[in-house]
């Protein structure tokens, strides 16, 4: 271990990838896109878990990842279900029209 | 008897109420019947069991204790029951003349809806009754007291869809509630000062601590004020002649013979409270003598059979008030006992009459009757001798002994008084004559094409159900009154356990007086000369009644009006209470106060809603936007605390 890189480093790439995260959900129209953009706040959150678990030597960090990817998975599963169920029955992704419970 | 039993003296009717009350609808007639009949002739049993085994061993007081019932620091009221030989006269009187008249009603109930509705209705009222009597603290008999209340309120309102019925089982119920009023406060007053509402007790603290006057005339005259609204006296009776809307039994039963006499009972069972409370006595004579009199006078112009016996039954609670008033608790209770015969035999007589002419209740349209209805006509005459108090009938013993013990009283208000008493005694005998003449004598004036339900064969007698008790009640009225002869009074002797401490006059022992006797002749005299002028008026020359009142038009408006009592009655209380509900209970209290906080509440969630709507769009972006915004100020609070906002310590 010649350089090491300093927890700093780790926390301020999550924050960004969170920040990205949170911006293309704003922002994006698409659901799929929306999808994408909370696994990458998910996955922002699971490298500040890494980072400290690291940091601190608790290995109860790295489980916490484990239990975010297994219920993001699941998560995923469930919401591209979701999604193809709604694609099929109003032909668009657009997260604008699908605005039935605006009513 | 053991006196463990006593409790099933109630409990028996209790049961007939129960069973006929949930299932008595599905159940066919003649097992209503037999249930509601079964329920009471136990506890008539059980009472004749009770007379013999006291009678025969002896005993003054028989008493029973069941639990407490409320106990709170110190104080408590318990489930006693107690009999003595006062007890035992009502008993006798509820059981025995509630068993004739639930009789009776087999046969005169036998055509109506609501069949075992009215049984479950009367054996409830038999419960309550008994409660009352049986009772050993005001409390309990209170519930009595409340309960033959609500009995009355049901089975004057028992043809409920007439609205005159309907109301008049308020009329009863509301003035009730007016005397329960001052029951309750003299009640709250006994706990105040003895700490307790036992009947032992507190007659025994009384008498111990020889106090008089004071609190005590207080107690008295709120207990007063509870009898008058039990017993129909003045101010409160105008629910009676009302209460005729009911059907005719439950007046024979209720308010004649048994309920009406509970105030009287009441004071009686409280005489140690009233002996110590001269005033009160005073009102109680006054209050006597005013209503005998007032409602004789009223009895004598009211053509509606029933009615007339209304107004008599107030008036001769009168007489019982008034026997009371002077300390002649015997008498009081002795013409209670008799009055229950011959007023019940009265009432059921008319119902038979009635009953005869399918439905037809005013007198002008009857007469004739006596050839057509002769048992009904028989009895009827036996009991109008009786309470127009000719001798040897019941009524006059019973109230011949009031007079004599009026007179007795010191000075001049005893002599006024008796002379009230007198003069309705008079008036007495001419009302229920004219009674009996315009029913029974002359020519019939019923139009039988009129009758409004035209079944059978016109005018009927009674079927025998309905004759058997009359026959029995006949002559309980003319033998009733021979266990209290003047000088050899068994009755007052049979009393005198429960009445010793009162201070009877020295004239009233045991052989009879020259006053005495000469008192009863006049009073006979008075009986016969009223009978007299009724004969004169109504059989020798009919028509001279009406011609007196076109001759008096003011005098007669004034007393076939009632004195206007209803009317002065409606101006000052019901009117006001009514503008006063209607503006302050209803208007402010009701609309503005409960419907108003209602309102309220409604309208602020919608307009609350209509705000907070807006911000759910139904737009995911937006929702998201807020999820982000509200995590950016909890990540704010938490990285700069909340002393930037002021907040903190």
């Amino acid at each position: 271990m010649s350089t090491t890189v300093p927890l700093a480093a780790y926390l301020i790439l999550a924050a960004l990838l969170f920040s990205i995260g949170i911006g293309a959900f704003l922002i994006k129209r698409n659901i799929i896109s929306i999808f994408m953009s909370i696994e990458l706040m998910l996955n922002a959150v699971n490298l500040t878990f890494v980072a400290f678990a690291h940091k601190w030597q608790a290995v109860s960090g790295q489980i916490f990842v484990f239990f975010v990817m297994v219920v993001a998975a699941a998560e995923a599963a469930v919401g591209l279900a979701i999604i193809i169920a709604i694609y099929r029955s109003r032909k668009t992704l657009a997260t604008d029209d699908i605005n039935l419970m605006n009513h | 008897m053991p006196s463990s039993l006593l409790w099933y003296i109630p409990l028996l009717p209790f049961a007939g109420f129960v069973l006929n009350g949930t299932v008595g609808r599905k159940l066919p007639r003649a097992l209503v019947t037999a249930i509601a009949l079964l329920f009471t002739a136990l506890p008539a049993f059980l009472v004749g069991w009770l007379w013999y085994s006291m009678l025969t061993t002896g005993t003054e007081t028989v008493s029973n204790t069941l639990g407490q019932w409320i106990s709170i620091s110190g104080f408590h009221v318990d489930f006693t029951f107690a009999v003595d030989h006062l007890t035992l006269i009502m008993l006798g009187v509820v059981t025995g003349v509630g068993f004739l008249i639930h009789v009776y009603s087999a046969g005169y109930m036998a055509h109506e809806d609501g069949y075992w509705r009215y049984f479950a209705y009367l054996n409830l009222f038999m419960f309550f009754m008994l409660v009352l009597v049986l009772a050993e603290s005001f409390l309990l008999l209170f519930v009595g007291w409340e309960g033959v209340g609500l009995a009355s309120y049901l089975l004057i309102g028992f043809y409920f869809t007439k609205k005159s019925a309907a109301d008049a089982g308020k009329k009863a119920f509301i003035l009730n509630r007016v005397g329960d009023f001052g029951f309750l406060l003299a009640m709250f007053l006994l706990i105040a000062h003895f700490g307790s509402l036992s009947f032992t007790t507190v007659f025994a603290k009384i008498g111990a601590n020889g106090v008089t006057g004071g609190f005590l005339t207080a107690i008295a005259l709120l207990l007063v004020l509870g009898a008058t609204g039990k017993s129909a006296q003045i101010p409160l009776y105008v629910w009676l002649p009302d209460a005729m809307e009911g059907p005719t039994p439950v007046s024979a039963l209720i308010h004649a013979a048994t309920m009406v006499t509970a105030g009287v009972y009441m004071i009686a069972r409280c005489h140690v409270l009233f002996d110590r409370a001269p005033i009160a006595l005073a009102v109680v004579a006054c209050i006597g003598a005013a209503t005998a009199l007032c409602a004789a006078l009223v009895g004598v112009v009211q053509h509606d059979i029933k009615r007339v016996l209304a107004y008599s039954t107030i008036s001769q609670l009168g007489y019982m008030f008034l026997a009371c008033g002077v300390g002649a608790y015997t008498a009081g209770i002795f013409h209670l006992m008799t009055h229950a015969f011959f007023k019940a035999l009265l009432f059921l007589g008319a119902g038979s009459v009635i009953h005869a002419l399918s439905g037809e209740q005013d007198m002008r349209k009857m007469g004739g009757l006596r050839k057509k209805i002769p048992v009904t006509f028989v009895t009827m005459f036996a009991g109008v001798l009786a309470i127009a108090g000719i001798i040897p009938f019941a009524g006059f013993f019973s109230k011949d002994e009031i007079l004599y013990k009026t007179f007795l009283a010191p000075g001049l208000f005893g002599k006024g008084l008796w002379a009230i008493g007198l003069l309705t005694a008079g008036i007495t005998a001419f009302y229920m004559f004219r009674l009996l003449f315009k029913t029974f004598a002359g020519e019939s004036r019923f139009d039988e094409h009129e009758s409004h339900e035209g079944h059978g064969p016109g005018v009927h007698e009674s079927p025998w159900v309905m004759l058997l008790p009359l026959v029995v009640l006949a002559i309980l009225s003319l033998v009733g009154g021979w266990v209290g002869l003047p000088g050899r009074n068994l009755f007052e002797a049979f009393l005198k356990p429960v009445f010793e401490a009162v201070p009877t006059p020295a004239l009233a022992a045991e052989t009879i007086s020259l006053t005495e006797l000469i008192l009863a002749g006049v009073s006979l005299l008075t009986a016969f000369l009223g009978t007299y002028i009724a004969y004169a008026f109504y059989v020798k020359k009919p028509g001279t009644g009406a011609a007196l009142a076109k001759r008096f038009a003011g005098a007669y408006a004034l007393v076939s009006n009632k004195f206007y009592v209803d009317e002065i009655y409606e101006a000052v209380f019901v009117t006001g209470l009514a503008f006063a509900s209607r503006i302050g209970l209803y208007g402010i209290a009701d609309r503005l106060g409960v419907d108003g906080t209602g309102r309220l509440a409604a309208w602020l969630t919608v307009d609350l809603g209509e705000l907070v709507r807006r911000i759910q769009s139904g737009n995911i972006r937006s929702y998201a936007g807020w999820l982000a915004l509200g995590a950016a100020l909890v990540m704010a609070f938490m990285i700069f605390g909340f002393g930037h906002l002021g907040l903190s310590h």
